[in-house]
């Protein structure tokens, strides 16, 4: 985050004092209140926002007796240190977890729905910013229109159409897919494809739009076509704009519960961590030491994501980047 | 039967075919861009380029909406009409009501708390030495899963009985403090208001993200000007600041408030639902999905967009002044 931490321009004849001129209205405000009292209530959040993690954190190390019977903050008087709760909710019998098992298969769900927003997207965002043919800013009015409307409209209808095809007018357009064992995964994927995409073409057409209009006339001089010019020359310029989106995307796919839900299902088969959390939270919502661990097993992916590339994750949000 | 990597084998070679076969086919189709039909209208390129996302679109977002709104006015099955029976059953009967009662509770307090808090923090920990740590911190349950935070916190309201130790946080801050602990969860309707804590606690550091950036934008010599007409902080919080970053401020509880109307994943690994916790979008998915009520949980789908499009406006325009403005 500090690269956002960029100091405001300031006029170069307006401030005479360098040292004042640093000064921004929050530090000011800041310094007059009791600067005391200011630090303590950022200790008060800061606290607020970090024990329940730690908590838990330390909780799932911990034996299950000690950890069912006291509280985790005597662990700083008693520390007992296990691995036991992650060995058995990873490796374990299935009513103990399994986790491995959905780890991979939040894996598997995840890595195609982001690729596959990710490249639909920028070839669209691209054709909507720089292909010429009609109706071009209408369709876009269009696919931006679709960001408002909540995932909750299509659910029903889409899981129809992957249980019994697709038929307009009596004829059948695309035969039900009824798809099992690993090729079920399709259906997850196609379900958060689509629902990525509005979002994803929004931004990065954002982007792209705002490339230099000389470029592209300097390329179709030289004879390139719509093709070559998108590979050779837009997705290499737009490189950062395609991480933040392939992040934003992860993120949510990994960290979903509802699609998952209705288009993976709760098998060991295709339903990722968060499903079967949800459950393990629902029907053995006092086994601590197995929710303690499972929570981190699914937390950790995304922490990493999130803080090797938070400048880009951060860069996004400030783009707009939050699912409506 | 135990983990076994063999097992998980052909859902990794589906996920390489897959994704193999995605990239060949977007390879072929770039090839094919620059080889077709010369004219004036690019039409084959716009095709290529934009089929297959409008084709997705149209057959998973734009269909189903259109088909939803329908299957609102019938019955469970879907193949009856019941006309408007479905829209008099949600505000009529009294589970719902309190569905509905839910919701408002959520939109009330989370989006203005939440933002509230990303605003104070951004204010405290501006142009401190550990700024980037403390923003950190506060910034992180962005990356966890709705589950994920679900658990967390549901460990905080953990209960023991009252003669043993405590393992929940709360609960021993109470006994600490001489009180009883308490079944948080159960108690209706204090318990929703402990489910959009956890919502705060994740949203808090959106708002502090994007308000602190705007933060940092408000220019020196404003604050400059206001130092030497001699305000204090108050003044300047309130005549400076806030008139500032108001513009972001709008956009931040919007968004806050959308993502509250559909919150699912929270009262579903809370409660389940359960204790009079629903929402709009887990009463939904309940009526649709586990009661195989199509029609009903149309309608909630329905009257959840209904919700959310005037937020939506709101913000796209604010959104756009912002932009013009920046």
């Amino acid at each position: 985050m500090s690269q956002q931490t960029q100091t405001p321009p300031t006029a170069p004849a307006a401030a005479p004092k360098p040292r004042v001129s640093r000064e921004t209205s929050a530090a000011r405000v800041r310094k007059r209140l009791s600067s005391s009292t200011a630090t303590l209530a950022a200790i008060v959040i800061a606290a607020l926002w970090t024990l329940p993690t730690a908590g838990l954190f330390i909780s799932s190390f911990r034996p299950e007796r000690e950890l069912k019977t006291t509280g985790w903050w005597t662990f700083f008087s008693d520390p007992q240190v296990t691995l036991a709760n992650y060995r058995d909710v990873l490796f374990g019998t299935a009513s103990q977890g399994q986790l491995a098992t959905y780890f991979v298969n939040s894996f598997v769900i995840t890595l195609p729905a982001t690729v596959f927003v990710v490249v639909l997207a920028a070839l669209a965002a691209y054709a909507l910013a720089w292909v010429n043919f009609p109706g071009r800013d209408w369709l876009f009015l269009g696919i931006f229109a679709l960001q408002i409307v909540p995932l909750q409209m299509s659910l029903v209808p889409l899981l129809r159409f992957f249980s019994q095809g697709v038929t307009i007018a009596g004829i059948q357009l695309m035969p039900a897919w009824d798809l099992q064992g690993a090729l079920a995964f399709t259906n997850v994927w196609v379900a958060h494809t689509i629902f990525g995409l509005p979002l994803g073409i929004f931004l990065l057409h954002n982007f792209i739009s705002q490339l230099p209009r000389s470029l592209f006339e300097a390329a179709r001089v030289d004879g390139a076509g719509h093709g070559v010019i998108f590979r050779r020359l837009v997705v290499p310029l737009i490189v950062p704009a395609l991480v933040s989106l392939g992040i934003f995307q992860f993120l949510w796919v990994w960290n979903d519960l509802l699609v998952a839900l209705i288009f993976a299902g709760g098998s060991a088969e295709t339903a990722p961590l968060t499903v079967r959390l949800a459950e393990m939270a629902g029907t053995r919502g006092d086994e601590w030491q197995r929710l303690t661990a499972g929570a981190f097993v699914s937390i950790v992916v995304p922490l990493i994501v999130f803080f090797s590339l938070q400048r880009y994750f951060v860069r996004g949000l400030l783009a707009g980047s939050v699912k409506g | 039967m135990g983990f076994s990597i063999l097992n998980e084998l052909p859902k990794l070679v589906w996920l390489l075919i897959a994704v193999a076969t995605f990239l060949g086919v977007i390879g072929g189709l770039l090839f094919f861009i620059d080889r077709g039909p010369k004219s004036k209208h690019e039409w084959w390129q716009a095709a290529l380029f934009l089929g297959p996302a409008v084709i997705l679109l149209l057959l998973g977002l734009v269909y189903p909406a259109f088909r939803t709104g329908l299957l609102s006015f019938s019955d469970g099955t879907g193949q009856n009409w019941v006309g408007l029976r479905n829209y008099v059953w949600m505000f009529s009967q009294p589970e719902i009501l309190t569905v509905l009662r839910n919701t408002l509770l959520w939109v009330i307090f989370a989006p203005v708390l939440a933002t509230a808090t990303g605003l104070m923090y951004a204010i405290l920990v501006d142009r401190k030495r550990f700024e980037s740590i403390a923003k950190s911190l506060i910034f992180m349950p962005m990356a966890i899963s709705f589950v994920g935070a679900s658990i967390i916190w549901r460990f905080v309201y953990a209960y023991r009985p009252p003669e043993g130790d405590q393992i929940g946080l709360l609960n021993q801050l109470i006994v600490w403090m001489g009180g009883e602990p308490q079944l948080w969860l159960l108690n209706a309707p204090l318990n929703t208001l402990l489910l959009i804590v956890v919502l705060i606690w994740v949203q808090a550091g959106f708002a502090m993200v994007v308000l602190s950036a705007a933060i940092k934008a408000i220019p020196d010599e404003i604050v400059e000007a206001a130092r030497i007409d001699g305000t204090n902080a108050w003044q300047q919080f309130w005549r400076i600041t806030l008139p500032t970053v108001w513009p972001t401020l709008t956009v931040v509880l919007i968004t806050i408030s959308v993502q509250t109307l559909k919150v699912f994943d929270i009262v579903r690994t809370m409660t389940g639902g359960q204790y009079n916790t629903s929402v709009i979008a887990n009463e939904m998915y309940a009526q649709a999905f586990r009661y195989g009520e199509l029609g009903q949980g149309s309608t909630l789908a329905v009257f959840l967009f209904v919700l959310v499009v005037p937020l939506v406006i709101v913000q796209m325009r604010t959104n756009r002044r912002v932009r013009e403005q920046g």
